[in-house]
């Protein structure tokens, strides 16, 4: 066994977040825990608004008042992006744990394909919602 | 011989699987629900509360809340181990991610069961 006996130059690290332009898929990665993260955050506003729309008609009427606001959604318009990106960027993971688009030709055009679809349905959906 | 740092977390296969089986019911429940929804015949109160009262869709939209609690714990820690360090700081947020999530499937199951 012959190991190459040339020493490891110390490889450069760089990390300024500034810089770094991340490709396609790195891009969906970060913006899949963003999403999560988001969702997280605001899961009790949501759990709230839900109480409120199923309880009764009364509560119902105040749910609807207050998605009527525009600063809510304003909100609930990027949770529901949220939601569609971490939606499709989890489906293309989950084919990607299966081995499927792996290949990265595929992988750039799968993760183009996923911010595309979940902007377009969020902009579908959010406007047909209003 | 590995070293554990105990910080209140699970490791390994289970969390990596249950993540990925929580996420894919939940997205087959995301279209269940999409096209319930939109095919509602009138979006009010009566239509909406009685999309989730029936027994099976109430069953459903349980599992998907108690699959949403455990695959926001396992994201969420995810999370912290990435980017907090500090031990102490890293289990007090791992406990409160923990104790919020699990506040939040109790709240949802009330919900549902008093519909």
């Amino acid at each position: 066994m012959s190991e190459a006996s040339v020493a490891r130059k110390a490889r450069p690290k760089f990390l300024d977040l500034r810089e770094i332009r991340l490709p396609l898929p790195g891009i969906v990665s970060i913006l899949h825990r963003i999403s999560g993260a988001g969702l997280f955050l605001l899961l009790p506003f949501l759990l709230y608004l839900f109480d409120l729309s199923v309880s009764s008609p009364e509560t119902f009427a105040t749910y609807k008042a207050i998605v009527g606001h525009p600063l809510v959604k304003l909100i609930l318009f990027g949770l529901l992006w949220a939601y569609l990106h971490h939606f499709c960027a989890g489906i293309r993971f989950l084919l990607l744990d299966l081995h499927k688009g792996i290949e990265l030709e595929q992988a750039r055009q799968s993760a183009r394909l996923v911010l595309i679809v979940s902007l377009t349905l969020t902009v579908i959906l959010g406007v047909w919602l209003w | 011989m590995v070293k554990r740092l105990v910080v209140g977390a699970g490791y390994g296969l289970r969390d990596w699987l249950g993540q990925r089986a929580t996420g894919a019911y939940m997205a087959l429940y995301t279209i269940i629900f999409a096209f319930s929804a939109l095919t509602l015949p009138k979006m009010d109160h009566e239509h909406w509360s009685a999309l989730f009262s029936g027994g099976l869709m109430r069953f459903l939209t349980f599992l998907f809340f108690m699959s949403l609690a455990y695959h926001a714990w396992v994201g969420v820690r995810d999370i912290w181990m990435d980017y907090v360090k500090p031990l102490g700081l890293r289990l007090a947020l791992h406990l409160v991610t923990l104790f919020l999530l699990v506040g939040y499937a109790g709240w949802a199951a009330k919900i549902l069961w008093r519909l």
